[in-house]
């Protein structure tokens, strides 16, 4: 022991090079995420929703040094290379900076009205968020680890928010129980992979994962378990279990927050993973993830067809929509084209499943405002008192079936333009399946859309809905994003050429 | 292109729709005059610019495409924003602009339960943003976006203004069309991977002349293409929605539907399975000939059968629109044409006729034939109009209806080469006959409910005949049908270049 304690100190001590500017959006969040804390203790009780509005401001600050690293444009590798700032990383950043801004927009009448505690909500929210960005970054395996546990573990705690409820608080134990067991498999098959490459860097993992000549069969199980770990995270079927008593269980704004940021930084890691680190071996995850693919598309439509709650339901095709995210993943392998228009159309989808699913979960919290119920039926007649809201609701559902010009519809080509480009046989397979389910999947988006435009008002009350004003900011940037990314796509479309980091 | 307004022509025709869709959400809900005023003010100020591309066409120039305006869109996929129209698309999008103005005219004091005109209105000139787009639109997925915006909003028409049964029938036009659609678009997919990567209607079709794709595999496109098509025309046995959906569907609604989007499906044949896969098109021809006769007889057969006069009027349509494929199948120049003169006349005439049966419904609050009778003695200036549209969709010459199916059967006696002549001739026959079965049932629709004298139940009551906005909605339409009949080189001089660049392919 002493002998290596000795040994360590002979290593000299190199004070590692920072770069602040390429770490600036981190340090913004962490100088916000304390001074949350602090300024909670001052704040008067009446006035907490003061809190909310810093941390909004603040994730927007964050957004600047985000804008000037893009214009700059330079990547820069920080600790090693365990840490990249390129573009795809800013994207994905600027992604989850909106997403959760977005969230603390939603969350500020909800809590308010349900008389929550404010101020450590917004800590959490921006803690996760923390996480998050440096997921985004992330090209290593304990970063990635870290960071994954930072942005679960307020999750977590933000899924039983509502303690008095006892929904709420299985929520956050089936969330923390199986999240937790989903990180021990991972970081047991990190170990793994660690034990037979000899690095943590996932280039050099790359590098060597091909040339390898023992230890194969270790590290297709090394392999094996990271992904199960994230397909815990990305709610990916058979490993979805939690999802949807946790997305009911949790107060709205939670559970919007972890079936778009939470799921996104799940794939983000797999696309860092599979694109970099385990590139050399797609005939170990190609077949997982095209079993993984066929099964969460099918089986999440299937379910969602028989619901009757509407957050369960949007937790239901959120699973269905993960499905067809992780479609270019199975045929990523296939050949070269394949390889770019996959991360192309994952990147594609992500962004679109965010703006509309975040747009559908705040238009849920509008209108549960009025009709205090989350039953589908509960939304009849809401086209005769809320034409406005209905419209807008109808443009998320519609962007979710893929109906052109709306941004769903230009997720679901790309990812068909990847299954093309893979061309083989399996490719065409699962591209078949995944068009079955868009077909189920009208079934249930279908009854939306006719009860909330054809059916009989339930309770004959058609006051008007009062949306506030932070859910009207929020509900007109999603739909902006919905129709003018859908009528203009390449303003987001080209982000999969710039990002791509091979 | 020297002038700058023939660059933003038809972006015009086909948005200003939507700007006025923008100004209607910004009026107040309770304004009811301005809202109709506003979308009455969009619709005429798109059909004047669609005017005055018709007045700046060139008419004896060769078949290219006019006001083409080709920019960037989509790079990664190579999908560009390429609008411009010929002699095919021209005569549509100019229907389409007239019929939503006479339809804002039709409803100006009778909208459908539940009332609400902002929306109805609104989600109209949505519609007709997708109809003029769909028929200028030179690139696949451009094509293909326009197409289905159209069904939305007419989902919700059908589903939200419809009678008692209208969430079915709202329910089965979606899906169905959704079905046929994602065929399609594999389609779509299918040929920018084998073509040269691209999604451009005219580059697609010299490209595929080249890129040796097997037969088997432009069988299986053109058979995608025709499911996505067929479905929207639509051609037995894919029609079972379309009686519901009519049936259903507010007055207005059934005029659109027929005026306009069956004839999204006719128009996608001709201007993209046929020149783009000419080899499959020659191998589905005679299947195509076949289902459009069993559709023309079948069509009649159902008519002869129904109760309801509106029912009745939705399945002449498969009759007809089956002329329209009997033409197109025949891969001549001839029969195109006739297609071509096909829809446009079934537009007018059928969208009449559903008008007519809008009107009777208002009055009678029922379009059950055996209620109705002796409207000549109760509402004879309607008995006459209906009489007059009836006369012109049996194919009385002299009216358009003749135009369109008259040259159609001629072209069954001579199809394009390598098509079976005794087929095709015995197809003519059949389609022959279904002629005489449309005189009979229009015939006897029309004694049943114009002559006699009015059934007890109505015998007291007055009836308000022909009002103001309907003269006007209507007097355009009937018009047009004399004008086209009288003269139909008018339409025939348009449509005639493009459709010999087509039947050159064969």
């Amino acid at each position: 022991m002493l002998a290596l304690i000795h040994s360590l100190a002979q290593v000299p001590f190199a004070k590692p090079h920072i770069d602040y500017h390429a770490l600036a959006p981190e340090i913004v969040l962490t100088v916000l995420a304390v001074s949350l804390l602090i300024a909670d203790l001052f704040i008067d009780e009446t006035r907490k929703y003061v809190i909310t509005t810093i941390a909004g401001v603040g994730v927007i600050a964050a957004l600047i040094p985000i804008v000037t690293l893009a214009v700059d444009g330079s990547d820069r590798s920080l600790f090693g290379g365990a840490y990249v700032v390129d573009n795809f990383a800013l994207l994905l950043k600027a992604l989850f900076l909106v997403a959760g801004y977005l969230t603390l927009l939603m969350s500020s009448n909800y809590l308010q009205e349900g008389d929550y505690y404010e101020g450590e909500f917004s800590f959490l929210v921006v803690c996760s968020l923390l996480g998050m960005v440096v997921m985004a970054s992330s090209r290593d395996l304990i970063t990635i680890f870290v960071a994954l546990e930072t942005l679960s573990i307020p999750g977590y705690l933000l899924a039983g928010w509502r303690k008095r409820d006892r929904k709420s608080n299985e929520a956050a134990l089936k969330y923390y129980l199986l999240g937790v067991v989903a990180s021990a498999i991972m970081l047991y098959g990190m170990s793994l992979v660690y034990g037979i490459t000899g690095s943590t860097l996932l280039t050099d993992i790359g590098a060597k994962l091909p040339t390898i000549t023992d230890g194969k069969p270790l590290a297709a199980i090394g392999i094996l378990m990271v992904i199960i770990g994230f397909a815990f995270k990305v709610s990916a079927v058979p490993f979805h279990q939690w999802a949807p008593d946790t997305y009911e269980g949790a107060p709205t704004p939670v559970t919007a927050f972890l079936s778009v940021a939470s799921k996104a930084a799940g794939f983000v890691a797999l696309m860092e993973l599979i694109f970099i680190g385990f590139v050399g071996r797609p005939n170990v995850w190609a077949p997982i993830f095209w079993v993984l693919a066929a099964l969460t598309m099918t089986v999440g439509n299937l379910i969602a067809l028989r619901q009757t709650n509407i957050v369960r339901l949007l937790a239901y095709s959120g699973i269905a929509q993960a499905g067809y995210m992780l479609v270019p993943f199975a045929v990523a392998g296939d050949n070269n084209a394949a390889q770019k228009s996959a991360f192309t159309a994952i990147l594609v989808y992500l962004i679109s499943y965010a703006a509309m699913t975040l747009g559908a979960f705040m238009m849920v919290i509008a209108i549960a405002r009025k009709t205090r119920s989350g039953e589908i039926s509960s939304l009849g007649g809401l086209f005769e008192y809320a034409p406005g809201l209905t419209v807008v609701m109808s443009i998320f559902v519609a962007s979710l079936i893929g109906i052109p010009p709306l941004v769903g519809f230009w997720g679901k080509l790309f990812v068909f333009r990847a299954v093309l480009d893979a061309g083989t046989g399996w490719a065409l397979f699962l591209g078949v399946i995944a068009s079955v389910n868009a077909v189920i999947a009208l079934g249930y988006y279908g009854t939306l859309l006719r009860t909330m435009w054809m059916k009989p008002v339930p309770d004959g009350d058609r006051r008007p809905i009062k949306v506030p004003q932070s859910l009207v900011v929020g509900l007109a940037i999603c739909a902006l994003a919905v129709v003018a990314g859908g009528i203009y796509p390449q303003v987001f479309t080209r982000f999969g050429d710039l990002a791509r980091f091979f | 292109m020297s002038h700058g307004f023939d660059s933003w022509a038809l972006s015009l025709v086909t948005f200003l729709p939507l700007v006025g869709v923008l100004l209607l959400v910004l009026v107040p809900k309770a304004e009811e005059e301005m809202i109709k005023w506003v979308a009455l003010g969009t619709a005429v100020a798109t059909a004047a610019v669609m005017g005055w591309v018709m007045a700046a066409y060139d008419y004896g120039a060769p078949n290219r495409l006019h006001f083409e305006v080709n920019k960037s869109w989509i790079d990664v996929i190579n999908s560009r924003f390429h609008i411009g129209i010929d002699g095919l698309g021209l005569p549509l999008v100019a229907l389409s602009c007239v019929i939503v103005i006479l339809c804002i005219v039709y409803s100006w004091n009778h909208f459908p339960e539940p009332h609400n005109p902002k929306a109805f209105l609104a989600l109209l000139l949505v519609l007709e943003t997708g109809m003029n787009g769909t028929f200028i639109a030179q690139d696949l997925i451009l094509f293909f976006v326009f197409f289905e915006l159209v069904l939305l909003p007419m989902f919700f028409l059908i589903g939200v203004w419809g009678g008692p049964n209208r969430q079915y029938a709202s329910l089965k036009f979606f899906l169905f069309t959704m079905f046929g659609s994602a065929f399609m678009l594999l389609s779509f997919l299918a040929l920018y991977f084998k073509a040269g990567h691209t999604f451009d209607i005219a580059t697609l079709a010299e490209n595929v002349k080249t890129a040796n794709i097997s037969h088997g595999t432009q069988l299986l496109i053109f058979g995608g293409l025709f499911l996505g098509f067929a479905i929207k025309v639509p051609m037995f046995p894919f029609h079972t929605w379309l009686p519901d959906a009519h049936t259903e569907a507010p007055t207005v609604g059934s005029v659109i539907l027929a005026a306009v989007l069956l004839k999204l499906g006719t128009y996608g044949f001709i201007k993209i399975a046929l020149p783009i896969l000419p080899e499959a098109a020659r191998s589905w021809a005679p299947w195509i000939g076949l289902l459009a006769v069993i559709g023309i007889i079948y069509g009649a057969l159902g008519c002869l059968a129904q109760k309801d006069m509106k029912r009745l009027i939705a399945f002449s349509s498969v009759a007809h629109m089956g002329f329209v494929m009997l033409g197109i199948s025949t891969l001549t120049s001839t029969g195109i044409n006739a297609a071509m003169f096909g829809m446009v006349a079934h537009g007018l005439i059928t969208g009449m006729l559903f008008f007519c049966a809008g009107s009777v419904k208002d009055r009678f609050h029922t379009l059950e034939i055996s209620r109705l009778g002796g409207l000549l003695e109760s509402m004879p200036k309607l008995a006459w109009i209906l009489g007059f549209a009836s006369m012109a969709s049996l194919g009385l010459p002299g009216l358009a209806g003749f135009w369109g199916e008259f040259p159609a059967i001629l072209s069954t006696y001579s199809p394009a080469a390598g098509l079976s002549e005794p087929l095709f001739r015995t197809f003519m026959v059949v389609a022959a006959v279904g002629t005489v079965l449309a005189a009979g049932y229009l015939l006897w629709l029309y004694q049943r409910t114009a002559f006699g004298s009015p059934k007890a139940e109505f015998a007291q009551q007055h009836f308000h005949d022909v009002n103001l906005e309907e003269w006007i909605a209507w007097a355009p339409m009937l018009l047009m049908i004399v004008v086209l009949g009288l003269w139909p080189r008018l339409l025939f001089h348009v449509t005639d270049t493009a459709v010999q660049a087509i039947a050159s392919r064969f």
